[in-house]
């Protein structure tokens, strides 16, 4: 059961250090997006259902009460990530950021 | 009315839910079922429009929504199809981190979807998968522009990008 829990909290850090590196590696907001929306949603996933797990497993009602919580967040984190990426994303094209790189950009042609 | 009906509903199951073991009555108490109550009236009166928006002509309220059919494709979906892609995604951009492989460009897509419902559910599906970020829509045909990492060609299909996405999406909202 701890191993279990372990190896969940893991893989959800896992995907959250990489949506930090993916911040620092890529070069502009676009492919920055990428990493910040997808990694931290999918760690985010993982570490909530350890708790979901934890909260479960272990009976007593605080702690489903918990799992319960964590999977109403969970459900608000996948609604609003996305969202809010593709906010970021229009924001910053109607500003005028031009992808970087961009082998076509069908948004710009756009009349 | 009906959309008011369904938003209140839905504002007060969620806040039972986020004040859970508080009394006696069931598992909450008066004070919470009251606060619940009063609370839950004013959000339907205020988001009944943009949960549940008015269909074309303008007369009833989309309630699609609330069928209990499509909710339950919708898990079938969260948890296979939508799933699965997530976790491709997240390889790939382990890979273009370490490697820094990219060849980004924005495309356009149409994927003729008719509803507002099945066109956000498709736009975040999009974002949340491999290598794309749906960056604008067009309000009136329903296209999409996605920013993609590795553009293979400049002018795909919706398949080529989002494989069985826009045939879920259809599937659930229309």
């Amino acid at each position: 059961m701890n191993i279990a829990l372990y190896i969940l909290f893991g893989i959800g850090v896992l995907f959250n250090g990489l949506g930090a590196l993916a911040l620092m590696r890529f070069p502009d907001v676009y492919t920055r997006l990428h990493g910040a929306t997808k990694c931290t949603t999918f760690g985010a996933i993982f570490s909530i259902a350890a708790i979901i797990v934890y909260g479960f497993a272990s009976g007593g009602a605080a702690q489903q009460t918990l799992a319960i919580h964590a999977i109403v967040a969970l459900i608000a984190l996948l609604l609003t990530n996305p969202t809010g990426a593709h906010a970021i994303a229009r924001a910053a094209h109607r500003s005028g950021v031009k992808p970087w790189g961009a082998v076509v950009d069908k948004l710009e042609e756009k009349p | 009315m009906l959309a008011f009906l369904a938003t209140s509903v839905v504002a007060f199951v969620l806040y039972l839910l986020l004040t859970l073991p508080s009394g006696t009555l069931g598992a909450w108490s008066v004070e919470e079922l009251v606060t619940g109550a009063i609370l839950s009236v004013v959000a339907g009166l205020v988001a009944r429009n943009v949960l549940f928006p008015r269909d074309r002509k303008g007369t009833w309220a989309d309630l699609r929504l609330l069928n209990p059919l499509r909710l339950l494709l919708f898990l079938v979906y969260l948890i296979g199809p939508f799933l699965f892609a997530m976790a491709r995604a997240n390889l790939d951009v382990a890979y273009r981190v370490v490697t820094r492989k990219l060849r980004p460009g924005i495309v356009k897509l149409s994927p003729g979807l008719t509803t507002d419902l099945g066109r956000t559910l498709l736009a975040n599906s999009i974002t949340l998968t491999p290598g794309t970020l749906t960056v604008d829509v067009d309000e009136e045909d329903g296209d999409l522009y996605v920013h993609w990492i590795n553009v293979r060609d400049p002018e795909p299909a919706a398949k080529q990008v989002c494989g069985s996405f826009p045939a879920w999406a259809r599937r659930i909202t229309q």
